[in-house]
């Protein structure tokens, strides 16, 4: 087979493909079987849902490609929130202003991450897990169980309005503009490269020169600051800034990410498949919330979908490389791979 | 002698292509101590993972008191009573002393509760039948490593073991631990054990053991008592083989000074090593496993830091233990390890090749399609690499075209200055001479080569001259004209005053 028609038919093979339809047959079969998934509004809201998840499935994406994890992001998210409700009541009055300091913040968490990480050469599991709850903690200290909700409404009506002659909010169009600058980072740069190396085997990777710490450093960061953009979306759409907020986030996060086809254990995965698996998350939810399935089964679904996105690979994997080796045997050696 | 303790016949193992043990026989006595040496790549180790029960041998017998046994798995070996010393044991450190000598087989009492107290009593004696007075109580942890052989050993008396095999124990030790660990194993000894001696030191082999096996190349060569022997006979056993299938070094014309070494040293791994290499020189540096070569290497190219001294090439000095600055200056380091460190195995050949210049690869920032693959296609092709597809991950490759993977992706960055770490290793013969007769047309080419190695027929067939190492410290610096393999031998042994 020429190299061309293998390469097509590996895409096509491949996990992406499998989350894509996976998406488009919710899609349809939702639109045909429960009311209200065929509205306009059915997915300005599976958007709205949908943001705050992409936007720190970005970073993560590329953490999870190294090897690491960061499970903080929702604390982060959280303590962002609160921080840009104590900015208001301080009387900081500038948006951009206030949007630029919770970057910063949310940067300046995701390096602690990435300190500990790095520096002390601590599992990220553990050291997010920590933080985690630290930064959620950190969250209460500031606004306790007070809520910041008086936010002037063009704030609040600009973080949520539609693309003009649509229902989709336009803030999607900023989630598009960062996919693809991370897509193309991920996958176009000298850098995506070194990531997958690093992810795959960091030792080889430092015997090419490639500086595994510095990078996890800044990926820790980076994650921080787009858990902050997040955060601030977050606070803007519901109106409100609480210590609460985004609470458990971080397992739609992970799940995506998984699901999506990048593996736990680092150096394998694309960004493609991860925002598929953000939309049939969101889409499935969105659905069988209006087909009145009870939340705690929809958890129970996520949890599920979640172990069968880190199996799933896997068996697909072994099913592959028991053909492969049952193939020699075969009548038909002419056949090509 | 009456019927041998242990003994081997016939042994052979393969490790896919590469022949390890080639009908290999060995005999050991109760109440005698033997030694086993060799060159590196000899067969030693496998010898010993076969009487560990680690390795199954392909083919031969292995009787104990003249009955043939197998050893499936270590516990066989253990049950069978044979106990192996490593060079570096493998203690639990945060068990006690007693804990790690019982470890699996605790005296017990009612209701299988460990009995602590006997188990206690019981460690003491071991000790003190050794000689060496440790306290039971205390953690593993911490200890020095010729205290932790000494639990090994307790271990092994506890399981009353007939044969004790103890593989290089000594590397690690000083003088006076040396002399106490072989206090301990004359009277193992003395007291009928059957002790296996491996050493490079033949000082040592010959204070302690009655009868000497020389391997070599996977060969048994000679048995002989030690008493018959000396050390220059020993040696000339060891390398005596013939200088066969190697491709020598084109005569090249030497240049300036490329990467000069000051005074580099790294505490516990190696000390004050200096040396140049010139354009279109290749010097080796030879010397055992664990003389701190591929250490020194590391260094150089920034993977390791170093404690002091200074790494120049091109009369600019590099900054340390940073690999990337390494690469920009012009060096290059084909590693020792190259499903560890030289590859990521489970990315595609393009990706390998081209990951230490991906970003010459780039236009405004980006890798756009193909770059790297026509990079990576022209070298595939100058070094005739076999691949399906350059697409393809490079752990579907053989031995030899990774090698060759992993020369292409250096050479490919133009280096001044090439380190290649045990360049031949595990590869096929034609391969091999490939990768020979591609160094010396890189050095004619005027770049300075750095050839790490422990085959003595590469060394002495390649390189103009010859550095020694001898834990951790240059021992010799030997030109091509005065390279032999007795001169080097005799340096990385330690010996080299007597050449």
């Amino acid at each position: 087979m020429s190299e061309p028609a293998v390469r097509v038919r590996s895409a096509l093979g491949s996990w992406d493909a499998i989350v894509l339809i996976a998406v488009v047959a919710v899609a349809v079969v939702g639109a045909l079987t429960i009311d209200g998934v065929a509205s306009p509004r059915f997915w300005r809201f599976v958007t709205l849902e949908a943001i705050p998840i992409a936007l720190i499935a970005l970073p993560m994406t590329l953490v999870v490609i190294t090897g690491e994890i960061d499970l903080s992001v929702a604390s982060v998210l959280g303590l962002t929130c609160t921080v840009m409700g104590q900015l208001w009541v301080w009387g900081v009055s500038s948006l951009p202003l206030i949007i630029a300091l919770c970057l910063l913040l949310g940067a300046v968490l995701g390096a602690v991450n990435g300190l500990f990480v790095t520096g002390f050469g601590l599992p990220s599991l553990a050291v997010t897990i920590g933080t985690l709850a630290l930064y959620r903690g950190l969250a209460y200290v500031v606004l306790g169980d007070r809520a910041v909700a008086d936010y002037p409404a063009e704030w609040t009506n600009s973080a949520i309005a539609p693309i003009p002659g649509t229902t989709i909010p336009w803030m999607i169009l900023v989630v598009a503009v960062l996919a693809v600058a991370f897509g193309v980072l991920l996958h176009a740069t000298p850098i995506g490269r070194g990531l997958y190396a690093m992810g795959n085997n960091a030792e080889a990777a430092r015997f090419a020169g490639i500086s595994v710490v510095r990078t996890k450093f800044w990926l820790f960061a980076a994650t921080g600051a787009m858990s902050a953009l997040a955060g601030v979306f977050w606070t803007l759409r519901f109106a409100s800034a609480r210590a609460d907020n985004g609470s458990g986030l971080e397992l739609a996060v992970v799940a995506a990410v998984l699901l999506g086809g990048v593996s736990i254990f680092g150096g394998r995965g694309g960004l493609l498949g991860v925002i598929a698996a953000v939309a049939l998350l969101g889409v499935l939810r969105n659905a069988l919330q209006l087909a009145y399935v009870p939340a705690n089964t929809l958890t129970i679904i996520t949890g599920s979908l979640l172990i069968a996105s880190v199996v799933g690979p896997n068996v697909v994997g072994m099913l592959r490389e028991r053909l492969r080796r049952r193939r020699p045997a075969t009548p038909t050696p002419s056949a090509s791979t | 002698m009456a019927t041998p303790l242990l003994a081997l016949s016939g042994v052979s193992k393969s490790f896919g292509a590469v022949a390890a043990l080639r009908d290999v026989r060995l005999e050991l006595y109760s109440g005698e101590a033997h030694a086993l040496v060799g060159e590196n790549g000899a067969g030693k180790s496998t010898l010993v993972k076969i009487l560990a029960g680690v390795h199954a041998p392909d083919q031969g017998t292995l009787t104990l008191d003249g009955r043939p046994v197998t050893l499936g798995n270590p516990a066989d070996a253990r049950a069978a009573g044979i106990a192996v010393i490593y060079q570096e044991p493998t203690l639990f450190p945060d068990l006690s002393v007693a804990e790690n000598i019982f470890m699996g087989r605790q005296p017990l009492r009612s209701l299988r509760r460990i009995a602590s107290a006997e188990m206690r009593a019981r460690a003491i004696e071991l000790c003190e039948r050794l000689g060496v007075p440790l306290d039971p109580d205390r953690p593993a942890r911490g200890l020095s490593i010729a205290d932790q052989q000494i639990v090994e050993i307790a271990k092994a008396l506890s399981l009353d073991a007939r044969v004790l095999v103890m593989d290089e124990p000594t590397a690690a030790l000083s003088g006076v631990e040396v002399e106490r660990l072989f206090t301990v194993a004359r009277s193992l000894r003395d007291s009928g054990t059957a002790v296996l001696f491996i050493s490079h030191r033949f000082d040592e082999v010959f204070a302690l053991c009655q009868r000497v096996t020389v391997m070599r190349d996977g060969r048994w060569v000679s048995t002989d008592p030690a008493a018959d022997l000396s050390v220059d006979e020993v040696v000339r056993r060891m390398v005596g083989r013939e200088v066969t299938s190697l491709f020598p070094k084109e005569p090249a014309t030497v240049g300036e000074p490329r990467l000069e070494v000051r005074g580099l040293t790294r505490h516990g791994s190696f000390a004050d090593v200096s040396f140049t290499v010139r354009g279109g020189e290749i010097v080796a540096l030879a010397g055992l496993v664990g003389a701190g070569r591929s250490e020194v290497s590391r260094a150089i190219f920034g993977v390791d830091p170093y404690d002091a001294g200074q790494v120049c090439v091109d009369g600019k000095r590099l900054p340390r233990g940073d690999t990337a600055a390494a690469i920009e200056a012009g060096l290059a380091l084909v590693p020792e390890d190259r499903r560890q460190q030289g590859l990521v195995m489970e990315l595609s050949v393009e990706r390998n090749a081209t990951l230490p210049r991906r970003w010459a690869l780039t236009r405004m920032g980006l890798l756009f399609g193909g770059a790297e693959r026509r990079a990576a296609g022209t070298w595939a092709e100058r070094l005739q690499v076999k691949a399906a597809r350059l697409s393809d991950a490079v752990s579907t490759l053989s031995g030899g075209n990774q090698q060759k993977v992993v020369l292409a992706k250096w050479l490919a960055t133009h280096p001044r200055v090439l380190i290649v770490d045990e360049p031949t290793r595990g590869i096929d013969v034609g391969t091999k001479s490939e990768v020979h007769r591609l160094l010396s047309r890189l050095a004619g080419d005027g770049v300075a080569v750095l050839m790490v190695s422990s085959e003595l027929p590469e060394v002495l067939g390649m390189a103009d001259r010859v550095l020694v190492m001898h834990e951790g410290r240059l021992a010799a610096d030997i030109p091509r004209d005065r390279a032999d393999e007795e001169s080097v031998m005799l340096a990385a042994t330690g010996q080299g005053g007597r050449s």
